[in-house]
């Protein structure tokens, strides 16, 4: 069993849960957060250089490190692992977010140890989901990684964090009782007559035995179910109140990495098992995720709170994450797994930095704060890097997947297609009005408060933190390409045998 | 008659001996040696638990005795294990209240009466005739009434005792109505006669319908199934808390295995005719009504009466689904549910014990003061929710699995009300979370530490939340066994 890579993923979180239950002071705690986190980061690395290598020796599978270990023989449920390039990516993406929210949250309190307890199990959730290909083992990592968030909003928040914490909670529990459902109903129609059924993706995908009237009915299961994760309209409410209430680490890991769940087992689960309905139902969805993205944007324009506008624009980049996969072509495809990765990395970075400008001026109302260049210059530096990714400035992460998106989309010639991509393409517009309208009046206006004169620059810790989180998202801005490559595989032999579309 | 038919019953003799050594111990020993009645029932019992894994009882042939009158197999003799293991929680937690002023002159006959009330459910579930079943009916429900009734010094526990000993006498006469239908459609009280006459299509009328209602509400009254569940709430909180804790637990979980093999093995034939439909009614509005009431909850006890009420609805979906996989999940159910509501009332009782209160309000700041006991109720609210990675997930799992196996599109919408009644449900269980972790008055219970007894219950609990669902083995098992 260990001698799969893929497995440490799991293991190495579980060994830092152990280690954590024993540390006695806050030292040994961030020791053991920042030595495991950074474990998981150099494990990702080598992975994906070691899938690189293997994609390029021409090995063509459609998951690569497969294992299957018998869990619940009698049903068929096992312990299968097993990684194509978008998840290698999110396993990047996933523990570099660990990393730098392990550091974000540097001088927690109270209770330090509790916190990183709950964030390491939530972690724990975040990997097992990606590297698993059994739905069942999915379906479990999925509801590990949710239901840690209550007690961190609940006990670490700040404003309204009870209602928060508990909206968050009962609305991804909602979404997962759908998707429960869903995945129920998939097994027993994940084979042939006759044949054993299956939890197996990457079987299910082989036997093609879910007929087109259990695929209306499980389609929309499963898609509102991860969707409602994914922030999609008018399941999103969640996502402002409780990314606002969260403390920092909470708020990169959930806007970072948990939201790419919703995202990743949409395309996973939905669309891979059940690519006919998708094709068919995919306008629903369309409209849907086309009123998050404009709506997102739009309501970020009016917030003043710094992480309610964050909020709303996780939002509409979400939304275009869920909008890209429902194009069913590559080019959207990989534009969408770029836009999470390039979200991922940029929202972490924004709600890092509004959790250091909070620590400092004990206030996220824009217009309480102002002048923030002259007070501290490499926070507001940062920030204006973040921002600039978010609008889509070329050489960062941001422009790339958008460009993709759009491009993609475009390749639909119908009307429908057409207006949407339009009316989300306005989104980019928006993007820029709330953008810049933070960072002129947080950043270059006149000081409004006479104590923020006296606040300090970032810390040591603070700074590890951002500048890889920077450093991340200049790199998929600058090498595309790689990235494009890494995703490629994905969908040449698998989705697109079953969709038989270009 | 053939005397060597008594050595089928071997979990009955066995647990009549345990029986017997505990009354006699209680009888003739020295007063001072009294003190260790609690822990020389529960380690007797406890060896009586371990004798249930003998290959001889676990791996159990199907057998009969006394004319078809009694069956045993692997699965009954398993389920007896299960309630066991449960029961022997229950007598360890109850160590602590038995000992108290009030109580210590008469904990001889709590232990007396637990035994017998679960001979009782031995029998019920054991019964392939319907008057032996009513025997193990009655003679579970009747110790229980005066189980109840042991704080006898308290009002509440007086009334829980009238009100429940009321509910039992009027459901077993509703039970015995509905039998005399059936005995006068059928000609007969044996399972395997009743269930042939109705396979050549006797007495397949109207009538059998209602002998049907009776016999379901008759056992929905003991399983506190709405809209049967009215005495549930305050018999449970009257009831000393080691009392409800059986209550919630063992007899819920033996009355829903008997009322399966009721179901299944007599009426198995006329399920879409008779009682798919009325069963499909009862879970909806059990599930239902019994969230919408929890919420509303702030005595601990009542709160956790009306979780169990809901629960029950869980456990009865894997009546429903009427197959194999159907009567293991309901096992696997049962002995999570033993798990996690026994760790719920392990805390409970012990902070009752402690500072007497049961208020939710009074576990505000828990984590603070008893970090461990906040800890373990977390679990116990985790599990009943059915959040993973702790057993309750599994066992909520395979309760859904095993109903959709039986196909119809209407189990599906039943499924699917019983998954959006699982947010309700988790609302209410994160509202103890949200005491004991986030509000932060001034904690009303003070730091104290728990007896070795309570501690020792609540470490099992834990062991179980935690390992039941990982460790794939026992699921398994008991799905190979299952029919």
């Amino acid at each position: 069993m260990f001698s799969n890579i893929l497995i440490y993923f799991v293991v190495i979180p579980l060994i830092m849960l152990g280690g954590l239950a024993l540390c006695r002071n806050i030292k040994q705690i961030r020791a053991v957060a920042v030595v495991g986190a950074l474990a998981l980061t150099a494990l990702s690395v080598w992975l994906l250089l070691d899938y690189m290598q293997l994609r390029a020796a021409g090995n063509t599978a459609p998951m690569l490190y497969t294992d299957s270990w018998s869990w619940f023989g009698p049903l068929n449920i096992n312990l299968a692992v097993g990684v194509d390039g978008i998840s290698v990516a999110m396993l990047i993406l996933s523990s570099i977010i660990l990393l730098t929210g392990s550091f974000a949250s540097w001088k927690i309190n109270p209770l330090p140890k509790e916190f990183f307890l709950w964030l390491v199990l939530l972690s724990t959730g975040v990997f097992g989901f990606f590297i698993s290909i059994d739905l069942f083992t999915m379906f479990m990592f999925y509801e590990v990684a949710l239901i840690p968030m209550y007690l961190l909003i609940g006990v670490w928040g700040s404003g309204n964090k009870n209602y928060s914490a508990m909206k968050l909670t009962l609305m991804l529990m909602g979404g997962s009782a759908f998707l429960m459902l869903g995945l129920i109903g998939i097994y027993y129609h994940s084979a042939p007559e006759g044949q054993p059924l299956t939890w197996n993706l990457l079987e299910i995908v082989n036997n093609a035995s879910i007929d087109k009237g259990w695929q209306y009915f499980l389609f929309p299961m499963t898609f509102v179910g991860f969707g409602v994760l994914g922030a999609m309209f008018p399941f999103h409410t969640w996502s402002p109140d409780g990314h606002a209430s969260a403390p920092t680490a909470v708020s990169m890991l959930h806007a970072g990495v948990l939201m790419k769940l919703g995202g990743y087992g949409c395309f996973r689960v939905a669309i891979y098992l059940m690519p006919e309905a998708a094709q068919d139902l995919a306008w629903i969805f369309l409209i849907l995720t086309g009123i998050s993205v404009v709506y997102g944007a739009f309501s970020a324009c009016v917030q003043t709170d710094l992480k309610y506008i964050n909020a709303y624009s996780s939002v509409s980049h979400c939304g275009l994450v869920l909008f890209a996969i429902l194009m069913l072509n590559t080019t959207a495809m990989t534009g969408a797994i770029m836009q999470m990765l390039s979200h991922g990395l940029m929202t972490a970075l924004f709600f890092a930095l509004i959790g250091m400008i909070y620590g400092r001026t004990h206030t996220r109302d824009i217009r309480l704060m102002g002048g923030l260049m002259k007070i501290m210059p490499f926070l507001a530096v940062c920030y204006v890097i973040a921002g600039m990714a978010s609008l889509g400035l070329p050489g960062l992460s941001g422009f790339v997947a958008e460009m993709t998106i759009f491009v993609g989309s475009f390749e639909h010639a119908d009307m429908f297609h057409r207006v949407f991509t339009i009316v989300a393409c306005c989104s980019i517009v928006i993007t820029a009005v709330y953008i810049l309208r933070v960072v002129g009046k947080l950043l270059f206006g006149p000081v409004q408060d006479e104590h923020h004169l006296s606040l300090t620059d970032a810390e040591w810790w603070e700074r590890t933190s951002t500048v890889t989180l920077i450093i991340s998202v200049a790199a998929i801005g600058c090498f595309p390409n790689f990235f494009a490559d890494l995703i490629k595989f994905t969908f040449s032999p698998s989705i697109f045998a079953v969709i038989g579309m270009n | 008659m053939d005397y060597s038919q008594f050595l089928v019953m071997k979990q009955e003799i066995g647990l009549l001996a345990v029986f017997l050594i505990v009354f006699l111990y209680d009888t003739f020993m020295p007063k001072r040696s009294l003190g260790a009645l609690g822990t020389v029932s529960s380690v007797l019992f406890a060896l009586f638990v371990a004798y249930g894994f003998c290959p001889s009882v676990f791996d159990s042939p199907v057998e009969t005795a006394f004319s078809g009158m009694y069956a045993t197999s692997a699965v009954i003799a398993n389920i007896k294990t299960i309630l066991n293991i449960g029961a022997l929680i229950v007598m360890i937690q109850a160590m602590r209240w038995a000992d108290q002023d009030l109580v210590r002159i008469r904990r001889g006959e709590f232990y007396e009466l637990l035994l017998t009330t679960l001979f009782g459910m031995y029998l019920m579930i054991s019964a392939r005739h319907f008057l032996l079943f009513i025997i193990g009916l009655e003679t579970a429900s009747l110790p229980l009434a005066a189980m109840v009734a042991f704080d006898k010094h308290r009002y509440e526990s007086r009334e829980a005792a009238v009100k429940y000993v009321l509910t039992a006498v009027f459901s077993s006469a509703i039970f015995l109505m509905g039998l005399s239908f059936v005995y006068g459609l059928t000609g007969s009280l044996y399972f395997g006669k009743i269930a042939t006459a109705l396979m050549m299509g006797d007495g397949i009328n109207a009538l059998l319908v209602v002998a049907l209602a009776f016999v379901i509400s008759g056992i929905g009254f003991k399983l506190s199934l709405v809209p049967f569940h009215l005495w549930t709430a305050d018999v449970y909180q009257g009831a000393p808390t080691p009392v409800t804790s059986y209550l919630s637990v063992i007899s819920k979980g033996a009355a829903a295995f008997a009322f399966l093999v009721v179901l299944w093995q007599v009426f198995g034939c006329v399920y879409t005719f008779a009682w798919e439909w009325m069963l499909y009614a009862l879970i909806i509005l059990t599930i239902t009504i019994g969230n919408l009431f929890a919420i509303r909850q702030r005595n601990m006890k009542r709160f956790l009466a009306f979780s169990s009420i809901s629960q029950a609805g869980y456990i009865m979906l894997g009546v429903i689904a009427f197959n194999g996989m159907g009567m293991a999940a309901l096992m696997y159910y049962i002995l999570v549910y033993i798990f996690s509501n026994l760790a719920a009332f392990g805390v409970i009782g012990a902070i009752e014990n402690n500072s007497g209160k049961v208020n939710m309000e009074d576990y505000n700041g828990l984590y603070k003061t008893n970090p461990r006991l906040a800890f373990t109720m977390m679990l116990a609210m985790f599990s009943l929710a059915g959040i993973p990675p702790f057993a309750g997930f599994f066992s909520k799992f395979f309760i859904f699995t095993s109903a959709i196996n039986q196909g119809s599109v209407a189990i599906y919408v039943l499924v699917l009300i019983a998954l959006i009644n699982t947010i309700v449900s988790l609302y209410y269980y994160l509202l103890v979370v949200k005491a004991m972790f986030i509000s932060d008055e001034e904690s009303t219970v003070a730091t104290f530490r728990s007896a070795c007894s309570e501690r020792f219950a609540l470490w099992i609990c834990v062991g179980g939340i935690l390992l039941l669902g990982v460790v794939s083995c026992i699921y398994n098992h008991l799905l190979e066994i299952s029919f």
